[in-house]
């Protein structure tokens, strides 16, 4: 059990905030902190990490207090029992793939569990490797298996596949659902992505500027239940277009591209880059197998 | 004539070795200061180390040679453990530090500025401490900003004139570089002898920057 109660000045771009993190998270649980950049979501996986330091607030892990502002107690990040997967993936660059986990392991235990993960994440192939012969893909498993060496309370994963293409995003996605299901390890994702957010967690946490509003599991979140309809699609807002009297309204639905007519009132709600649900009540949607 | 030659060529490279190891130990620490201190004074600092870019060695030479004559603090103190600064060989390494400095600082300053904050991130979430980073991570992946400090720094060394003349003078087997030898044997019209220095200095200091430069490339080819 993890729990977080911290308070952090933040100087985003839209100015000062002050960001106020309440959360519980529960033990072999994937929680995905779901918002738009700048909501202070990897603020949060820093200062669970111990690279920032909040202002105030306190951070228990499993009963051992990582940071408690009252009794100026502030765990260095080295004593923290973390796994850290960074956007960029940081891997040193003169070791190789197999160097790279093997400096993360403390003792001899740790050092043959190398080859485990090694092999989890299927890079056995590619051990000998150095990280800038990898493709993007490679590196990020990498990151991840080095990341689990030390067999850390939390696995922390700062939006480890926005820099991928859609395929291997999708095939990352599994992988990550395979290894936390084997291994059972904490894991909180920062995530603005809708899909990944639904396959992955267990919860999911939305921040707005820096606050948690809702914590609740995601589907829930997408889609909720007063919604009744016979069809239900989540989609991003592409385009809204005026066509008197009625608006044209595009959106993109998974890799497909969806148009609708609504009148100027329904319209007056949606705004271009956010998510929207298509709900369709009054007729079956029809089902037709592909030949 | 030719066993004199050989001590002055001598003296000419112990005093580089000597001055670039002392650098090498000083200035690690000093570039990761200035790369990575949020001090107020620290371009006080910065600007100090460069100065010998720009300053006559000259001025350098004769501020030293106050600070060394044992009517100042510094000599007297010297001088009282029984070290004589000016016109000595430890004089002239300590001069060399100082107008060398910004040759080892320098690349290793750009190098390390030029590593991702988050490498050093991942190996502190790994358990690993400042120093532990920085001697298996940070340095082997800034070798080629240590290794241009260290040929620079040696070479600025050898080719020093201005300081060593200011400090050193022209003592054989104390002070008696290969630079200063030059000067002195064709103000005594000795062009022979000026040329086997001169020609020494140019064959032995190309030799050293093209063995360098082809290791540091061939290790580079090797990553890729």
């Amino acid at each position: 059990m993890i729990l977080i109660h911290l308070k952090k000045h933040l100087d985003t771009a839209e100015g000062a905030l002050e960001a106020h993190y309440e959360l519980s998270i529960n033990d072999g649980e994937f929680l995905t902190l779901f918002g738009s950049s700048g909501a202070g979501k990897t603020t949060l996986l820093r200062l669970i990490a111990g690279l920032e330091q909040p202002n105030s607030g306190k951070i228990e892990v499993d009963g051992e207090v990582w940071f408690d502002s009252e009794r100026r107690i502030n765990l260095p990040p080295q004593k923290r029992s973390i796994g850290f997967v960074f956007q960029d993936y940081a891997l040193f660059p003169t070791m190789s793939v197999r160097e790279n986990l093997l400096f993360a392991a403390e003792n001899a235990e740790q050092r043959k569990g190398v080859e485990e993960l090694i092999e989890l994440v299927e890079l056995s192939q590619l051990a000998e490797r150095r990280p800038d012969t990898l493709s993007g893909g490679q590196k990020q498993r990498v990151a991840l298996a080095r990341a689990l060496v030390r067999h850390p309370k939390i696995l922390l994963l700062d939006e480890p596949l926005s820099a991928l293409d859609p395929a291997m995003r999708a095939k990352l996605q599994n992988e990550l659902t395979r290894i936390h299901s084997r291994l059972g390890v904490t894991t909180l994702l920062v995530s603005h992505d809708i899909a990944e957010t639904v396959k992955l967690s267990d919860r999911l946490a939305s921040v707005v500027s820096g606050r948690i509003e809702r914590v609740c599991p995601p589907m829930e979140f997408f889609s909720p239940q007063t919604l009744s309809g016979k069809l239900q699609l989540i989609g991003e807002v592409l385009k809204i277009e005026e066509d008197f009297p009625a608006v044209i309204v595009t959106l993109l639905v998974g890799s497909s591209i969806v148009r609708t007519v609504l009148s100027a009132t329904e319209a007056s709600e949606l705004r271009m880059g956010e998510h929207a649900i298509i709900s369709t009540k009054a007729f079956n949607p029809i089902l037709i197998p592909l030949p | 004539m030719e066993a004199e030659f050989l001590s002055t060529m001598a003296l000419t490279f112990k005093l580089a070795a000597v001055t670039t190891v002392i650098l090498l130990i000083i200035g690690i620490p000093l570039a990761a200061f200035l790369v990575f201190s949020r001090m107020r004074f620290k371009s006080i600092i910065e600007t100090i180390v460069s100065m010998p870019l720009v300053l006559p060695p000259s001025v350098l030479g004769f501020y030293l040679l106050l600070a060394f004559s044992p009517a100042s603090a510094i000599g007297s103190f010297m001088s009282e453990h029984g070290i004589r600064l000016a016109f000595s060989f430890e004089g002239l390494v300590i001069g060399s530090v100082l107008f060398s400095l910004p040759f080892m600082v320098h690349p290793i300053q750009s190098a390390l500025s030029g590593v991702p904050k988050t490498i050093f991130e991942a190996s502190y979430t790994l358990g690993k401490s400042k120093l532990q980073t920085m001697m298996r991570v940070i340095l082997p992946s800034i070798r080629h900003g240590v290794i241009s400090g260290i040929v620079l720094a040696f070479a600025h060394t050898v080719g020093e004139f201005g300081v060593i003349l200011m400090i050193g003078g022209n003592i054989p087997d104390e002070t008696r570089v290969a630079s200063i030898a030059i000067y002195d044997e064709v103000e005594s019209l000795n062009y022979a002898m000026a040329h086997q220095y001169a020609l020494t200095l140019f064959v032995v200091t190309f030799a050293i920057l093209l063995l360098v430069y082809t290791l540091n490339k061939k290790s580079l080819g090797g990553i890729r």
